[in-house]
């Protein structure tokens, strides 16, 4: 049976499965069946559909509920882009993703109702999208019409570097994704997800996308857990969570907090972090309390759907070693590519030189919403060949194979700086910061005025320590100014650390 | 001691009537970030180790409850 449609995936699930939790926030009230999200998905579909939805940009604003999955299910059923908000977005920028993707209605939950009509558009609460019947014919007709590379979804990058841009995902690109994902992970039916993102980034697809596919469930933590790391260990036990796909600071957090010491979460069988470098002590303390769990990192720009490369952790690493983002998924090309437009190769048994990292193939989504300067310059033509026109991305992120052939992130290109003809990454004097056990969080960002290399960190350890130990690292010039202590960084909604905030300090 | 925490806590919410509040956690005033932060800031202004067991939302939703928390831990 082909797949054009990510909604074949929950069709399927749901004649299999029709009785299955599918999503669930862990209160037992809160829960949907694949059933009840088929049903539901359909009713919010045909409403919209009846209100001209179809090939427009529908807004959800709503809570982390499984209710919120269904609504932008329910936009895919009729034909419409769902741009997914919420309310603790600023409202500035609310207005500003309504605005830039020409959002045609908000769907909004009651308690985000009063915030959802402050924005002066056509809004539609989920209650009354649910309470009218199926129009089957309808929906039917809108199948009919959809091909693999129409848009599915808009998701605006966090904007920690620049001006929001709603990245246009599309079917085909998903699909391809989930496909990839569910045989890189060995995802399947048995999965308990504990989803920790937030619904309004790509990150969420992981969970969701999976769960459609294989029958999985999805439990959707609670926010507030994160803060105490023994309760959210307790959630994943009481829940039977075997698989957690987070950002890397999450688990940093639990880790330096203390509480694996005290009880480790033994359900989960595979433990997935990405998104930003997990400090080397914290992924063996991971390790140690989970010695039969099986551990991946993933990397991978929004641009690409969501994640474009995965390393299994079947190897030791060494004590300094970088956590390597092992190669492309199945059907993704990865192209590293140096200064001179060179393709660079791993080589046997030392490290390559670095270079930009190129992405081609089926997982690339369709480009920045109504911004045609910047997606062309992002999504380029492939550097190698000039035979027939070929989009590839270029991420903006550096690169490098190691001895074993592995990728090995850097950092962005533009956390490249030269200084005395030297180049330097400011990801490696992070790097280097966060090998002692005492730093928790490591970011460095050049002062644009005197151009000096400022590196915040968080931990116990005091700041004539953290530079001593870089002095023994690092080459002279590639030593920080000053190392500022924090008692915790900035981060994006997200969780990653927050550089636009920290480099106007 | 009480002083000191308000003081800790205010500099992290200026607007917020700290002493006053006792659902710092419930009414999610506090986040994850705000948690760690003033974890540290505890352990290094009361030279205490606040262990991963302490660390419970009851604990943290008000000035009175992170002082006998704090006080607790030092008696040790």
């Amino acid at each position: 049976m082909r797949i054009k449609n990510v909604l074949q995936y929950l069709e399927h699930t749901a004649a299999r499965l029709p009785d299955k939790i599918a999503f669930s926030d862990g209160s037992g009230g809160a829960s949907m069946s694949f059933a009840a999200l088929l049903d539901t998905a359909r009713r919010v579909g045909s409403t919209l559909c009846r209100a001209g939805m179809t090939g427009k940009r529908v807004a959800v604003l709503m809570d982390r509920h499984p209710a919120a999955i269904a609504a932008m299910l329910g936009a895919t059923y009729a034909g419409a882009v769902y741009v997914p908000l919420d309310a603790t977005m600023p409202k500035e920028r609310i207005c500003y993703i309504l605005e830039s993707c020409r959002a045609g209605m908000i769907v909004c939950d009651e308690c985000n109702r009063a915030l959802a009509e402050s924005f002066d558009r056509l809004t539609m609460t989920y209650e009354a999208l649910t309470s009218q019947p199926t129009d089957d014919i309808s929906l039917r007709r809108v199948r009919a019409r959809q091909i693999d590379t129409d848009p599915m979804y808009i998701i605006f990058t966090s904007g920690s570097t620049g001006e929001p841009k709603g990245v246009v995902g599309c079917h085909r690109a998903v699909i391809d994704y989930g496909e990839a994902l569910t045989s890189a992970l060995s995802l399947d039916e048995q999965s308990v997800f504990g989803c920790q993102s937030p619904l309004y980034f790509d990150a969420p697809l992981k969970e969701i996308l999976t769960t459609l596919m294989m029958g999985a469930t999805t439990y959707l933590i609670p926010r507030g857990l994160f803060s105490f790391p023994l309760p959210l260990i307790d959630y994943l036990i009481k829940n039977g969570i075997n698989t957690i796909c987070w950002v890397s600071s999450v688990l940093t957090n639990v880790s330096a907090l203390g509480a694996l010491d005290v009880r480790a979460p033994h359900t989960l069988k595979t433990v997935v972090f990405g998104s930003e470098a997990l400090p080397i002590c914290h992924y063996h303390a991971w390790r140690k309390a989970l010695p039969e769990a099986t551990f991946y990192q993933l990397y991978g720009p929004t641009e690409a759907t969501g994640m474009s490369c995965v390393w299994r952790a079947d190897r030791e690493l060494s004590e300094n070693e970088r956590i390597p983002i092992g190669a492309p998924l199945d059907n993704t090309g990865l192209m590293l590519i140096d200064e001179q437009g060179n393709e660079i190769f791993p080589l046997i048994d030392q490290a390559s030189e670095i270079g930009e990292m190129y992405l081609r193939g089926s997982c690339l989504t369709l480009g920045y919403d109504h911004k045609v300067d910047q997606t062309e310059a992002a999504f380029v033509q492939n550097p190698l060949q000039d035979a027939y026109p070929e989009q590839v991305y270029r991420t903006g992120d550096l690169a490098y194979y190691n001895a074993h052939g592995e990728l090995v992130f850097v950092g962005r290109r533009d956390g490249q700086i030269k200084r005395m003809g030297h180049r330097i990454e400011l990801g490696e004097i992070e790097q280097c910061a966060q090998r002692s056990p005492s730093v928790t969080q490591a970011a460095c960002v050049v002062n644009r005025a005197t151009q000096e290399i400022i590196l915040f960190y968080s931990g116990s350890a005091q700041e004539h320590e953290v530079m001593a130990a870089l002095n023994c690292y690092l080459p002279r010039y590639y030593l920080p100014a000053r190392a500022v202590k924090r008692s915790a960084l900035p981060v994006t909604p997200n969780g990653k650390i927050d550089r636009k905030t920290l480099s106007k300090e | 001691m009480e002083q000191k925490i308000i003081e800790i806590l205010e500099k992290m919410h200026p607007t917020v009537d700290i002493k006053h509040e006792t659902a710092l956690v419930d009414e999610g005033i506090l986040d994850s970030l705000d948690i760690v932060t003033l974890v540290t800031e505890l352990n290094a202004a009361f030279d205490v180790c606040i262990p991963a067991v302490e660390i419970l939302p009851s604990n943290f939703n008000s000035v009175e409850a992170l002082a006998t928390m704090v006080k607790r831990l030092d008696d040790v």
